[in-house]
């Protein structure tokens, strides 16, 4: 079951023309799909589009009821795979993922559907991740497009925009025989607005019907010489088929032509953003009242080289406004103003900066410089972040000391069973006397880099934290490498590219898995090896049993991770036995956030019903801690943080445990298995005791309070009285 | 048509949060009053993986109904906070409202700035061997040097009053604030169109609105240099912390006690004590003499007591009125480490009744009945064990290979004791009166040694420089902690020492010496105090040279 429910929102998706339909940007798009008529979706969750894959779950009933097909596909190369359906069939079919993350995996098979085109429209959802609050390398979707030839949406930051995006991608799609992406950007994905809603449109052909009625076509199938063709049909057709339609329907827009000899081109996705930065120069407004002409490219691939012509026609200069490097469309537009012979000066990064997010500012420094050389008139008003940082009046004039602003990056939630694994993982590295080089995976794991573990050396991408080891692999060296890999980067690949590669290269490493019962750091979804009955999915596959089978002889898995101790032995064993080929440890715990939200109301109720229920937590002593905060060192828990000593004679902050405590245990386990201080303990919470309970409690109150009762008395001599 | 400037511009408000914060359902509570009170509404986040714990920003945009037309039948609303630009900011802790400050998101021509003063700290500031925390008086400055308008409350603090959580205290004050021309019971009738945990919420909500009517708390004025016999102001270095100005306040209550009525602040059987203390010492060393007598006499009995106050009494002719703060400092650090922490001391501490008291205060009980019981997580080591022993007895034990197996079998995996339970209670209790056997410890003797060679340093430099005998005093500090994290300390203070030798008697020699202490308590493994001591013999060479 997935982080977060949409549950409730979902029913909003059975309405039909006449609503208005409020919600987040993604359920917005699951709304335009089911208006398309589409026949299947598929797709691989993780940020910004996880929930595009959550809603879709949570609307499996709506989608039955319509005929539609939804998979959770094992990965994106399987979500684009499955886009083969819409080949030889009319079956509308759309997929999702992060990009370029997602494209990268996806990439082989987008090249073969795109390389011998579709009969149905196939849309590509991809969800980019680029900019502030990116998890990935920052990279851009927009060459996938390009070397595949598919075509690319980027559609304005408008709830309505977007959704007319997805039915005029089907629409291209169709037109041109060529699959078609949708770019949606990080901000765009959460951006929550509305749109008047149509009725849903049952597919004119199913998946059913299909299956039912095969069809093939060989000339369709990416084997030479029908390659040579689809290389052929891409220029010779498809593209042409799109330019036309992109005209016809009219997916660019030109605002406010004729208002001036100067011009700018937007990307569809940047052009909130650009109207927000002419409305701070005073020349647009919030209805996009441009004085200035502006083109905005929804479709950012094909550039439709006499739109841009056209546009430029007449014009001094123009300014292109492009997010992210390398600078693709600027020099696209360079290749079509030469070719056409036009006069017009060309801008765009050497104005505006070459890498990074186009915030406001960004763009608004780019379009003042611009304006200022050609258009100086038009701009009326200056805002406050054109000034220098050293006025008084810049937003950015220092105002606070950059010391006493520390960086807050995400880490592992109060809980959760992997911090036991990276203290188990230190306390093992100790007692050997020896590091090692790990090689990361990527998942909630990978925050093991970070204070205060300080583990793991690289991370080359999902599921492939076995690979990344796989090179340092010497019988000569005195020790083995550590790679630590997912239980959702296992079932994407890992097994295969990671596990098998690594049987059969006899690599000597030591493989930890990491398997929390969930793909966690997306959200919290359902892989093969979770626990929960799902009922749509087939889970509860040990991963242990995988490893086994493909032929993995030293497996050990642990179902607790929070017994520091006999963790830290068992990768003391792994990383010390003589036995050859690799190590694999499986570490089971459930994600505390999912398991907290499975089993929080189930104890509100036992309470309620007057059940005995016990609730632990964690605590410090602060008399005996002595503020060496070495227990913070090995956790890095959240909810153990510091405070300021009680005892006036002493000064370092003493550690604590706030309310937010769940009892995982970990600062109990670390304390032993560290040898840490006296200071941990638990304490019991019993609601609702029993008559067991209470009539021991009353003999251990009646032999304390008599043993207490002279120390205390001692201490009275030589204490104050205390008010 | 200049219409940004004239004001045809939406209601910007940013929202800076730690994942897990509730910053999302804010946004959207702010998103449905927008919508219901007839504004165009658009918010977006960039949550991601940030909701793991890490700092987020959540956007929203409010733009007024009855506009509008032209280009676009909608206003055209930004996915960015620009800096310079934004009406309200609203931040969950007291660094994240730096964070906007830094940003540029607040500024003071235009936003107003909800502030919750309680801090969360960061990992850098908890990883720290010492004192780690940033001040939070300068964030509390800068959040009012880079805003119009400042609402600083412990949001946090007030929504756990109400049984709710800070999104719905920031929700009122939001409220309060009245940057948002809608009226209250809109507010609330998003909380409760939410409909989950309503009545709590808007308890949160109310206390929280009122907040906004409050005038911001002022920081104290910074400490003077110097400790003065009794302060006339509050110093209070992070004055938003309620713990911590309790905590101050109730010192300078005891200071004023000491001056006035100094008896009271112990037991009967130390009165004849105090007498020495107010004779024979400065009076501004008074207050942390009594507690350090009380400290040593609990610990051990009067006779330690009276060699506590011989070993701070040696410092006394080196500042008699205590201006370099060296009586104060040596009656500080003596008696902390006089009475360190063994396992004697420890199960002490474990079986007082206002500790267990405060325990269950902790866990929740709702009265003196509900049961809670108190595990303790130990792991006693050999040494902890062969130091409590008579000295030969346990330098022969510390020695024996037998001895270590079996005990380290027993405590490998560690032990669990009850302290509420009849068999743990007895057994720290036991342990708790083993205190007789502790003067003919091995443990002892050594401690001993140490401390009078400590102060013999202190006595031998403070005839000269009373600043430095201080800053070597409070090289106490590094001697922390227990089994390997004191074993380090132990080797930074010997460390420290050593550099202290190698002093040639320049001006600055106690600078230096608080420079290398801070570094000894920057690390674990002793590199940034190598690195200093490193750089310190370089810099030696090329004065020399």
């Amino acid at each position: 079951m997935a982080e977060r429910s949409f549950a409730h929102e979902v029913t909003k998706l059975r309405d039909g023309a006449g609503t208005t339909f409020s919600g987040e940007g993604i359920l917005a798009v699951t709304k335009a799909l089911l208006q398309s008529g589409v026949a299947y979706v598929g797709g691989y969750q993780g940020a910004p589009i996880s929930h595009l894959m959550d809603v879709l779950g949570d609307s499996h009933e709506i989608l039955e009821e319509l005929g539609v097909y939804f998979e959770n596909s094992a990965s994106e190369a399987t979500a684009a795979a499955m886009l083969a359906a819409s080949v030889n069939y009319p079956l509308r079919g759309a997929i999702t993922f992060k990009s370029t993350v997602g494209t990268n995996v996806a990439a082989d098979a987008l090249a073969n559907l795109s390389s011998g085109g579709v009969t149905g429209g196939a849309l590509v959802i991809v969800g980019e991740d680029y900019g502030e609050g990116s998890s990935i390398m920052q990279e851009r979707s927009h060459a996938f497009a390009m070397k595949s030839q598919m075509w690319l949406l980027d559609p304005r930051p408008n709830i309505g925009a977007i959704v007319d995006a997805v039915e005029a991608g089907f629409e291209l799609s169709e037109a041109s025989s060529t699959p078609v992406m949708l770019q949606l950007r990080l901000r765009s994905c959460h951006l929550y607005g509305s749109f008047e809603a149509k009725d849903n449109v049952r597919p004119p052909m199913t998946v059913t019907d299909a299956i039912e009625n095969p069809k093939r076509q060989l000339d369709r199938i990416v084997l030479p010489p029908a390659s040579f063709l689809h290389e052929k049909e891409k220029i010779e057709d498809r593209w042409p088929a799109a330019v036309e339609f992109i005209k016809a329907r009219g997916l660019n827009e030109v605002l406010g032509a004729d208002t001036a000899d100067v011009g700018i081109i937007v990307q569809g996705g940047v052009y909130n953003t650009l109207n927000r930065s002419m409305e701070l120069l005073g020349c647009s407004d919030a209805f996009g009242n441009t004085q200035v002409p502006v083109y905005v490219m929804n479709v950012t691939y094909p550039v439709v080289d006499s739109e841009i012509v056209d546009f430029c026609a007449g014009k001094r200069a123009v300014l292109l406004v492009e997010e992210g490097q390398p600078d693709y469309i600027e020099q696209n537009l360079n290749t079509i103003l030469r070719r056409a012979g036009s006069p017009v000066a060309l801008h765009g990064k050497d104005l505006l900066p070459v890498a990074g997010e186009y915030t406001t500012a960004a763009v608004t420094r780019g379009v003042d410089a611009f304006l200022t050389k050609y258009l100086p008139e038009v701009k009326k008003t200056e805002p406050a972040l054109l000034k220098p940082a050293e006025d008084p009046g810049s937003p950015f004039a220092p105002r606070v000391d950059p010391q006493v602003v520390k960086a807050r990056p995400p880490g592992l939630c109060t809980g959760c069973p992997e911090r036991p694994i990276f203290s188990a993982l230190k306390l093992a590295e100790k007692e050997i006397g020896k590091e090692h080089h790990v090689s990361a995976d990527i998942g909630c794991h990978l925050f093991a880099i970070n204070e205060p573990f300080n583990l793991g050396a690289t991370t080359m991408g999902y599921g492939l934290g076995s690979a990344g080891a796989a090179a340092l692999n010497s019988k000569d060296a005195d020790r083995r490498t550590i790679a630590v890999m997912g239980d959702g980067g296992f079932w994407h690949n890992g097994l295969t590219s990671g596990v098998g590669n690594a049987v059969f290269n006899n690599n000597d490493q030591l493989l930890l898995v990491v398997d929390n019962a969930y793909s966690a750091a997306t959200g919290g979804q359902d892989v093969l090896s979770s626990k929960a009955d799902n009922a749509l999915r087939s889970t509860k596959h040990p991963i242990e049993k995988a490893v086994r089978g493909i032929g993995v002889e030293w497996v050990r898995s642990v179902t607790d991770t929070y017994r520091i101790g006999e963790l830290r032995d068992l990768l003391v064993e792994a990383l010390t036995t003589k036995e050859r080929g690799p190590k694999v440890v499986v570490a089971t715990s459930e994600c505390q956030l999912n398991k907290d939200r499975r089993e929080k109301p189930l104890r509100a109720k036992a309470v309620k019903e007057g059940k005995r229920v016990v609730k632990e937590r964690f605590g410090v002593d602060a008399e005996t801690c002595t503020g060496d905060h070495a227990c913070i060192r090995v956790s890095g828990c959240p909810s153990l943080t510091i405070k300021a000593n009680p005892d006036p004679m002493r000064q370092d902050p003493v550690a604590t445990v706030i309310d937010s405590c769940v009892g995982c245990g970990v600062c109990g386990a670390n304390a032993h298995a560290a040898s840490l201080c006296p200071s941990f303990y638990r304490t019991d919470l019993v609601h609702n005791p029993t008559r067991k309970d209470r009539v021991l409690a009353r003999a251990r109150k009646t032999w304390t309070s008599a043993l207490s009762t002279g120390v205390e008395k001692r201490a009275s001599r030589y204490e104050a009285v205390t008010a | 048509m200049t219409s940004w400037t004239e004001g045809r511009r939406p209601i910007t408000i940013a929202i800076l949060a730690m994942g897990g914060e509730g910053g999302g359902v804010l946004a959207d509570w702010i998103v449905a009053v927008g919508q219901g009170a007839g504004f165009f509404a658009q918010t977006t986040s960039v949550a991601g993986v940030a909701q793991r714990t890490g700092a987020t920003v959540y956007y929203v945009e409010l733009y007024p109904a009855g506009e509008g037309g032209g280009v676009r039948a909608e206003p055209v609303l930004s996915l960015f906070p620009t800096p310079g630009e934004v009406d309200v900011v609203i931040a969950s802790e007291l660094m994240e409202a730096g964070r906007a400050v830094q940003r540029g998101f607040t500024t003071p021509d235009r936003t107003t700035l909800i502030a919750s003063t309680n801090r969360v700290y960061s990992m850098d500031e908890k990883l720290a061997l010492g004192d780690g925390r940033v001040d939070s008086a300068g964030l509390l400055d800068a959040a009012r040097l880079g805003s119009k308008r400042l609402v600083a409350a412990d949001f946090n603090a007030l929504a756990r009053q109400a049984g709710s959580v800070i999104s719905a205290s920031l929700f009122g004050a939001l409220a309060g604030c009245g940057v948002v021309p809608v009226e209250r019971s809109r507010f609330e009738d998003a909380i409760r169109a939410a409909g989950k945990g309503v009545e709590a919420s808007l308890r949160a909500f109310a206390a929280g609105y009122d907040a906004a009517q409050e005038p911001v708390p002022t920081p104290a004025p910074a400490p003077a240099p110097g400790p003065g016999a009794v302060p006339i102001t509050l110093l209070t270095r992070r004055p938003v912390d309620p713990e911590e100005a309790a905590a101050q306040s109730e010192e300078q209550r005891r200071r004023e006690v000491a001056e006035s009525d100094p008896e009271s602040l112990v037991g009967p059987a130390l009165r004849g004590r105090v007498q020495r203390v107010v004779a024979d010492f400065p009076a501004s060393a008074r207050d942390m003499l009594l507690q350090g007598i009380v400290r040593t006499a609990v610990y051990q009995d009067t006779a330690y007591t009276d060699r506590y106050l011989d070993r701070v009494a040696r410092v006394v002719p080196l500042d008699p009125e205590d201006a370099a703060g060296l009586v104060t400092e040596t009656a500080r650090h003596a008696a902390l480490w006089m009475t360190y922490q063994d396992t004697i001391h420890v199960a002490h501490q474990k079986i007082r009744r206002r500790r267990l008291a405060g325990v269950r205060a902790e866990a929740g009980a709702e009265d003196d009945t509900q049961l809670v019981d108190v595990k303790e997580y130990l792991h006693p080591q050999v040494e902890e064990i062969t130091d409590t022993l008579p000295t030969a007895l346990g330098r022969r034990l510390a020695a024996s290979k037998g001895f270590a197996k079996v005990v380290g079998k027993v405590t490998r995996d560690g032990i669990v004791v009850n302290t509420t339970g009849i068999v743990g209670y007895s057994m720290l209790w036991t342990m708790a009166h083993g205190r007789p056997l502790r003067p003919r410890s091995l443990r002892f003797g050594r401690e001993q040694e140490a401390i009078d060679a400590w102060l013999d340093h202190a006595v031998r430099l403070g005839a000269t420089d009373p600043a430095l005998a201080r800053e070597v005093v409070e090289c106490q500090r590094v001697l922390k902690g227990y089994g390997a994290t004191h074993e380090h300390g132990r080797e930074s203070f010997a460390l420290l020492m050593e550099a202290v030798d190698a002093f040639t008697g320049s001006d600055d020699d106690a600078a230096r010496l608080a420079r290398l202490r801070t570094a000894a308590l920057a690390d674990e493994d002793g590199a940034t105090l190598r690195a200093a001591l490193g750089q310190r013999a370089v810099a030696a060479v090329r004065s020399v040279g």
